[in-house]
C-alpha cells in the first residue's frame, strides 16, 4: 500500500505528475473538440430539419458514415489520410517531404466528426420538440429568420437538447482514450508508460479508470448545474 | 388533399415549380460533392479490385471479419447472460444487491473500453502468482480470452441497464390482468410481458450491438487480428492507404445492414401501433 502511494506521489520517485499531465491532455482534447462538434452538429441538424430534400439527404449521408465507422478507424483515416493527402499535394507541387500530422489535431478532427454526427441527432430531436407556433410567433413579431432562430428557437433548443448532449460529452471524454493509439500522451498512454516502467500495470490502469470515473462525476455535477440554470425561466407549476 | 372535382373531373392543378433558393442551391452543391466523392471512391475501389494489394490481403480481411464476428457474438452472448442477474440485483429492494450492481454498472459505463481492456489484459500480470495458484493464468495470458472477458463485462453493464429499463416499463397491471384472465405464468411472460418489454428494449439493444461492433476494433490494439487488426497489419506492411478504405467500406456495410435489419424487426414488433 505504502509502495503504491510512493509510486503515485508527485516528484522524483512518483508518477503523479506524469499521470496529471496525461489527465490534462485528455481534458484539453475533450474541451477543444466540444465547440467544433457542437457547431458542426447544430449546422447538420439545421440541414436535416430543412424542407429541402437534397440538403436533408446530404446531411443524412454524413451522419450515416460517421456513426457507422468505428471511432478508432475514423481516427486512423484522419491521421494517415490527411498525412498522405498533404504529401501527395506537395508532391504535385514539386516538393518531396515527410509530413507528420499532429496527433492532437488529428484526434480533435476525428472526434469532432463523430461527435457532430451524434450531436446532430440530439439537436434534431430537440427541433422536433419545438412547436411550429414559436416560428410563427417570431414571424408575427417581425423578427427576421435569423433573429427568430437565435432569440426564440435556440434558447429553447439548448434546454431540450441538453440531456442528450450531456451524455455525448461523457462519451466524448471516454473516446479521447483512443488517441493514445496514435501516440498522444493522454491519460491511458501515460498510465501505460508508468505501468511498463514500474511493472505495476494493475495499479496504473486502475488509477486511469478511476480518473475517468472522477471526470465523469465532475461532469455530471456540472451538467446538472447547467440543466438547472436552463430551467430557471420555467414557471413553477 | 383536394380530390378531383366531381362535376368537371378536373384534378388539382400541378404545384408551381420550386424556386431555386439559396438553400436549394446549397443542398444541391453538397449532394454533388457527395456524388463526386462517392463516384471517385467507387472508381478507386474498382480500379484496385485486381491490384496486388487486394490479391495479397483479401483473404486476411475475410479472416479478420470472421474474428470480429466471433468477438462481438461471444461477448454479446456472455454479456446477455451476465446482464440478467445484474439487472435483477439492480432492481432489488435490498441494498446489499442493488449497490454493488449499481457500482458495477457505473464503473463499466463510466470508463473507456480501451482502459478496461488494458486493465484486464496487462493488469492480470500483477496477479500472476495468485492466478497461477488457482490455475487461471492460462486464461488471462491469452489476449483473445482477455478481450472476450473485458468486452463481456462491458456490454453486460450496458445490457443490464437496457433490461432494467424494459422490465420497469411494463406496468404491473399487465401481470395482474393476465392472472385475472387465468393465463399461466410462462404464457404471460412470453406472450404479454416479453413483447412489450422488447418493444422498448429493441432499439437500445440494436444500438448496443452496433456499439459493440465498432468497439471491437479496440481488440486490434492488444494483438488480436480482427478486421481492424488485419487492416493495421496490411497497412504496416504495404503502406497502402487503401487498407483503411476497404476496412471503412466493410464496417459501414456491416453496420448499415444490421441497422436495416433492425428497422425491419422493429416495424414488425410495432405493427399494431401503425396508423
Amino acid at each position: 500500500m505504502e509502495e503504491a502511494l510512493t509510486l503515485l506521489s508527485f516528484g522524483e520517485n512518483g508518477w503523479g505528475d506524469t499521470i496529471a499531465a496525461g489527465v490534462m491532455v485528455t481534458v484539453l482534447l475533450a474541451i477543444a473538440t466540444l465547440p467544433f462538434g457542437l457547431v458542426l452538429g447544430f449546422l447538420i441538424a439545421l440541414a436535416k430539419n430543412s424542407s429541402e430534400p437534397s440538403l436533408k439527404l446530404a446531411a443524412n449521408i454524413y451522419t450515416t458514415i460517421f456513426r457507422g465507422l468505428p471511432e478508432l478507424l475514423t481516427l486512423f483515416l484522419v491521421y494517415f489520410g490527411v498525412q498522405i493527402g498533404i504529401q501527395q499535394g506537395l508532391k504535385l507541387m514539386g516538393f518531396d517531404a515527410f509530413i507528420e500530422v499532429n496527433s492532437f489535431v488529428a484526434g480533435m478532427v476525428a472526434l469532432s466528426l463523430v461527435f457532430s454526427s451524434y450531436a446532430s441527432e440530439a439537436f434534431l430531436s430537440a427541433f422536433r420538440g419545438i412547436p411550429q407556433g414559436q416560428y410563427e410567433g417570431g414571424n408575427a413579431l417581425g423578427l427576421s429568420r435569423y433573429q427568430t432562430m437565435t432569440l426564440v428557437i435556440l434558447p429553447q433548443l439548448i434546454r431540450l437538447a441538453l440531456p442528450a448532449l450531456g451524455n455525448l460529452w461523457l462519451i466524448l471524454l471516454k473516446e479521447t482514450s483512443l488517441v493514445s493509439v496514435i501516440g498522444l500522451p493522454d491519460l491511458v498512454r501515460e498510465a501505460g508508460i508508468a505501468a511498463r516502467v514500474t511493472k505495476e500495470p494493475f495499479l496504473f490502469f486502475g488509477i486511469a479508470c478511476l480518473v475517468y470515473l472522477l471526470l465523469a462525476m465532475i461532469s455530471s455535477t456540472g451538467l446538472s448545474r447547467i440543466e438547472r440554470w436552463t430551467k430557471k425561466g420555467e414557471v413553477a407549476r | 388533399m383536394i380530390a378531383a372535382n366531381p362535376e368537371t373531373g378536373q384534378i388539382r392543378p400541378p404545384a408551381p415549380p420550386r424556386a431555386w433558393t439559396n438553400i436549394r442551391i446549397f443542398g444541391h452543391v453538397l449532394m454533388a460533392l457527395w456524388i463526386i466523392s462517392g463516384a471517385s471512391l467507387l472508381y478507386f475501389l474498382g480500379s484496385n479490385v485486381a491490384s496486388t494489394f487486394v490479391e495479397k490481403y483479401w483473404l486476411k480481411y475475410v479472416d479478420g471479419f470472421l474474428v470480429t464476428l466471433q468477438i462481438v457474438g461471444l461477448s454479446l452472448l456472455v454479456g446477455a447472460l451476465l446482464s440478467i442477474p445484474v439487472a435483477l440485483a439492480r432492481n432489488s429492494k435490498w441494498k446489499i444487491f442493488s449497490w454493488p450492481a449499481y457500482g458495477y454498472v457505473y464503473f463499466f459505463r463510466g470508463t473507456p473500453l480501451l482502459a478496461q481492456t488494458f486493465l484486464i489484459y496487462y493488469g492480470a500480470g500483477t496477479f500472476r502468482p495468485e492466478l497461477e495458484a488457482v490455475g487461471l493464468w492460462g486464461f488471462f495470458r491469452e489476449a483473445w480470452y482477455c478481450v472476450i472477458f473485458a468486452f463481456s463485462l462491458n456490454t453486460a453493464a450496458y445490457q443490464a441497464e437496457i433490461l432494467r429499463g424494459a422490465i420497469l416499463n411494463v406496468p404491473k397491471g399487465q401481470w395482474e390482468g393476465a392472472e385475472a384472465l387465468g393465463i399461466s405464468t410462462p404464457v404471460t411472460f412470453f406472450k404479454i410481458i416479453l413483447p412489450q418489454a422488447l418493444m422498448v428494449a429493441l432499439r437500445p439493444y440494436g444500438n448496443e450491438i452496433i456499439l459493440m461492433i465498432k468497439g471491437s476494433a479496440i481488440a486490434s490494439i492488444i494483438t488480436i487480428y480482427d478486421l481492424m487488426g488485419e487492416t493495421r497489419r496490411a497497412y504496416s506492411r504495404s503502406y497502402d492507404f487503401q487498407a483503411y478504405i476497404w476496412a471503412a467500406v466493410a464496417y459501414l456495410l456491416i453496420v448499415e445492414t444490421l441497422r436495416r435489419i433492425w428497422d425491419k424487426i422493429e416495424a414488425r414488433l410495432t405493427r399494431h401501433l401503425k396508423r
